[in-house]
């Protein structure tokens, strides 16, 4: 352990006999640093604003007579004011900045700042979709070059770069399959999917007009190829197979897969979001894959921004990239980049495309950002990124085997992310609970519940910007949380005790649906805003 | 490797907790055929910041950037200045780095934001509810058109889609309908100044599901919409109201006001900027509550922790796909968050008295640009009404127009031959998009060099 610091703390060590929440109550409900704060519209007021804008001169308009009369009910807030709300309610968050993020399938990867300086450069940030294609060569050379990157990592034969999240890749990848599935009089009905896949998959699939079947898993948690092949048949459009998939295994039968399902005339659509894991190890073309999304927001480390927004790209097999959705964008014979749309589709061949899924051209931010951390990481950095993130991996399954149930772990080892079951916790204590008691702990839950197949699942997913002491304090703070749940220890029941609120009631939640702000209505019958006043 | 914090020391100490000779065993359930043993080839090798940044730079500078040309490009996206302050806080590490709010303990302020961000988009659309955001203004365009064909549990299979909606929205909806089997009712517009709302009416029968309209519409054309939601209403079908530039709402009615009943559109206006399409903003709202249940995406609710206190949680979530898989109402699983807040921001700074100014100070440029070209021979104003984007008609290919001022570093709009490629009746129309960036000296420019170009 390293050296006490000049406060008597050293890292790692408990602070023994000190809750930090005994104290007398507070005036204003803060304490210290832990600040509470209003809603914007109980301290906003519709007269006041923050920006500088000359007042309206009283011109007659040309807006058709329909002007606005009614108040909207917008509350601003000068910048000083604004600026503290925002960074008051950040302070309410947790972030992979803050601390360890261990949330399976997720890739909670540090976000390099240069990303975030290189997308605002004013020839990325300041350009229009629309601009004329000789004044945005370089936005069309950025997209080139990560399409390239794209196809050169997976070992595809093109990419879709519009698509604007995983799940929208998903569907792109699944149109494609429809489009060729069409294309060749054949109109297939099924798709099939593990049990352990995302959400996303058989609603994806669902959305595509196919019925959605399950493919049955084996005891090691990986698709059983027998039960697989045995339900092939001509009806079957795709299979849809997240590799690695969610239990944090390689699916060492892809190629088996893909083979039995081209022999039937069905396509291979591989889910992307684990592809941190392989990145530089394995080429997904080599297994037989017809399309795969990759999230750029998880692999290529572009931030999650608090819930999006993704960006999408699915790579695409030689038998699917005629039916890519545009615009798209290609390097022509004469060496310049070019944005191939519905009218000179015919120029590039690319007639056949399912049509547009978004208005413009996709993620063009996320699409700097990645391309940035590519270059940084170079070839040889990214195959080091796999092997760093299977290797923390596995380093907190083996840390953890021992006081944790891992149902996979005897097969071998994981992929990038651990996966331990509830199995041996005291009767009363749920994942749940261990999940709140590692919030008081200082992090922020694993993955909970998830993937299905496993009994109050946790998925954890380290990836490869965690150093190992950052794992050592996470392994030993797991560790004692999940010692208490296997005592039953009563406290997790009430955990988190030191986050800035407890548990929060969600049956209330969505028994009562509270979805927007109401001014509370003064006696006189007239709404009061800004009656709190300050803080 | 400056992302990647293990030592080698580490490595080896890892892999001996872990019981592994080296990292490739770990490694040993992929095929040996399959594993690479090298770096891939043909790819580059990591490179220092300095060096990256250099070559992200290069490229950078081989586009025009808006603020450094005379700027009318809207059509769905737009340029507006955005304070600085609303970069500063979506660059807060807690925003930036978060992820989606699933933990409510530790993410009360993205979920407090969320809340916010909700009613503001509720308030300015005119709405009951809106959701947490969506990818952009096209996607939730097809979102809506999905919910009203849910909410006619799947017996009517019509789509109405006025000529004058966004044509790029317009291809989304169709691509989308191909797997689904609705049938889109649509044709391109007629350059005429006002809209034809009655052609519109008369293609709304019993087997139509909704009716999409934009408002302000593609032309920049601004019209009441109460005639529309009623013809709609009547035969039961739903009206979905589409707007691309949410700062005209400072300046007009909200679709809500005029009987629309899913209000959805771009809010890329507000905080986030241009970006090249993306990322932006989509957003989506309800009227009525008892369509809240069939609407797509996160919703961010209140309620109280354990102590009583106020806290936000994600809600409703059984309409979703991680717990619904293939019967949920939609597929999403992110949203736009970083670029909600980025909006919330700005219209937070705003106000209502801020957004109300904004959006005169862009009709007052708009009305000067437009009475300005005007004078231009050859040149005429379609429109009667607009808000900050109208047509004018340049009597000639309006695209080779655009190319040739681009060479002058003036960006002159958006040509309809451009968005309407396989309509020739449009070709010379040129939609001139001004917010309060553009400056008169930028309108005396674009008015200069059209004359020099059309004469």
């Amino acid at each position: 352990m390293s050296a006490p610091n000049q406060s008597g703390w050293k890292p790692g060590t408990p602070v023994e006999d000190h809750n930090a929440m005994s104290g007398p109550d507070t005036v204003t409900g803060n304490r210290a640093l832990m600040l509470e704060e209003p809603l914007l519209f109980e301290i906003g007021h519709v007269e006041t604003t923050g920006v500088d804008l000359p007042e309206p001169a009283g011109a007659a308009t040309r807006l058709g007579g329909m002007d606005r009369a009614e108040a909207i009910g917008l509350p601003g807030l000068s910048e000083p004011e604004a600026v503290r709300h925002y960074t008051r309610l950040s302070r309410q968050n947790y972030g992979i900045d803050l601390g360890f993020f261990p949330l399976g399938s997720c890739t909670m990867k540090h976000n390099p700042r240069l990303n975030e300086k290189v997308a605002r450069m004013p020839g990325f940030a300041d350009v229009h979709p629309l601009q004329p294609v000789q004044t945005v060569r370089g936005a069309l050379e950025v997209i080139n070059e990560l399409a390239n990157w794209l196809i050169d990592l997976t070992g595809m034969h093109g990419v879709a770069m519009s698509p604007k999240a995983g799940a929208h890749g998903e569907l792109c990848g699944i149109l494609c399959i429809r489009a060729a599935l069409e294309a060749r009089g054949d109109a297939r009905k099924v798709v099939l999917v593990p049990e352990s896949a995302h959400g996303t998959n058989p609603a994806t699939a669902a959305f595509a007009g196919y019925e959605v079947e399950d493919i049955p898993a084996t005891a090691e948690g990986r698709v059983d190829l027998e039960a697989l092949k045995a339900r092939l048949g001509p009806d079957v459009a795709a299979v849809m197979i997240t590799n690695p998939n969610t239990c944090g295994l390689f699916e060492r039968d892809m190629k088996a897969i893909s083979d039995a399902v081209h022999a039937v005339g069905g396509f291979v659509y591989c889910d992307g979001a684990n592809f941190n894991a392989i990145v530089g190890k394995v080429r997904p073309g080599d297994l037989g894959v017809d399309a795969m999304h990759i999230n750029l927001h998880k692999t290529f480390s572009t931030p999650h921004g608090g819930g999006g927004p993704g960006s999408g790209p699915v790579v695409l097999s030689e038998a699917l990239a005629p039916f890519g959705p545009l615009p798209y964008v290609v390097r022509g014979k004469d060496g310049e980049v070019h944005l191939v749309e519905e009218e000179n589709a015919d120029q590039y061949g690319h007639t056949q495309s399912f049509g547009r899924m978004t208005a413009f051209h996709g993620q063009m931010g996320m699409f700097t950002r990645a391309l940035t951390y590519m270059l940084s990481h170079g070839a040889d950095g990214l195959k080091q990124v796999a092997e760093d993130a299977v290797l923390n991996a596995n380093y907190v399954l083996r840390s953890l085997d021992d006081v944790l149930d891992a149902p996979f772990g005897p097969s071998g080892p994981c992929m990038h992310e651990a996966l331990f079951s509830d199995a041996g916790f005291a009767e009363d204590i749920s994942t749940l609970d261990l999940a709140k008691g590692l919030i008081d702990e200082g992090y922020h839950p694993m993955t909970m519940y998830f993937p299905l197949v496993v009994h109050g699942a946790m998925l954890i997913e380290p990836t490869e910007t965690e150093s190992k002491a950052a794992l050592d304090q996470f392994i030993a703070a797991l560790r004692s949380v999940a010692e208490r749940a296997k005592a039953g220890d009563a406290t997790l029941k009430t955990a988190p005790h030191y986050a800035p609120r407890r548990r929060l009631d969600e049956t209330l939640a969505a028994r009562k649906p509270v979805l927007a702000y109401e001014e509370p209505v003064a006696p006189s019958g007239q709404p009061t805003m800004s009656e709190q006043g300050g803080r | 490797m400056r992302y990647l914090p293990l030592t080698e020391a580490d490595r080896s100490a890892m892999l001996e907790t872990i019981g592994a000779p080296d990292v490739d065993a770990l490694f040993s359930d992929v095929p040996e055929e399959a594993r690479l043993t090298g770096p891939i080839e043909g790819l580059p090798m990591h490179a220092s910041e300095m060096a990256v940044e250099k070559h992200m730079r290069r490229l950078s500078k081989k586009n025009l950037a808006a603020s450094d040309a005379a700027f009318f490009l809207g059509a769905g996206a737009y340029k507006h200045h955005v304070p600085a302050s609303v970069d500063h806080i979506i660059q807060r590490g807690e925003f930036l780095t978060a992820y989606t709010p699933y933990q409510p303990e530790i993410a009360q302020g993205t979920l407090q934001m969320l809340f916010e961000f909700q009613t503001q988009v509720a308030r300015l659309y005119g709405c009951h509810v809106a959701n947490a955001s969506m990818y952009d203004g096209s996607t939730a365009c097809w979102e809506a058109v999905a919910m009203a064909s849910r909410v006619a549990r799947g017996k009517k299979r019509k789509v109405v889609l006025s000529g004058a909606l966004h044509p790029h929205y317009a291809e989304v909806v169709k691509t989308m309908a191909k797997f689904t089997e609705d049938e889109i009712a649509h044709a391109s517009p007629a350059l005429q100044a006002q809209p034809d709302n009655y052609g519109l009416i008369a293609r709304i029968d019993d087997d139509t599901s909704c009716v999409v309209v934009q408002y302000p519409d593609i032309l920049g054309r601004v019209s009441d919409l109460q005639p529309i939601a009623d013809a709609a209403h009547e035969k039961g079908a739903l009206l979905i109201v589409v707007n691309t530039e949410p700062v005209a709402l400072g300046a007009i009615k909200s679709p809500g006001e005029m009987g629309a009943d899913i209000v959805v559109g771009e809010g890329q206006s507000l905080g986030v900027g241009l970006q090249f399409g993306g990322p932006y903003l989509g957003l989506f709202a309800v009227t009525s509550p008892k369509h809240v249940r069939q609407m797509p995406g996160r919703l961010c609710g209140e309620t109280v922790d354990a102590e009583g206190k106020r806290g936000f949680v994600l809600t409703l979530s059984t309409r979703e796909q991680h717990i619904r898989r293939e019967k949920a109402t939609s597929n999403i699983c992110t949203n736009s968050g970083l670029c909600a807040l980025a909006f919330s921001v700005h219209i937070t700074l705003l106000g209502e008295k801020g957004l109300r100014r904004l959006a005169m100070e862009n009709h007052r440029l708009a009305c000067h640009a437009a009475d300005r070209l005007a004078k231009v021979p050859g040149v005429s104003v379609l429109n009667d009404s607009f808000f900050n984007e109208f047509t004018v008609r340049l009597g000639t290919d309006a695209r080779a127009v655009v190319r040739k001022l681009a060479e002058r570093d003036i960006l002159a709009g958006v040509s309809l031959g451009r968005l309407f490629p396989d309509n020739a009746d449009l070709a010379d129309g040129l939609l001139v998009a001004v917010t309060e960036t553009t400056t008169e000296e930028d309108i005396e420019t674009l008015a200069s060099a059209l004359e020099e170009v059309l004469s």
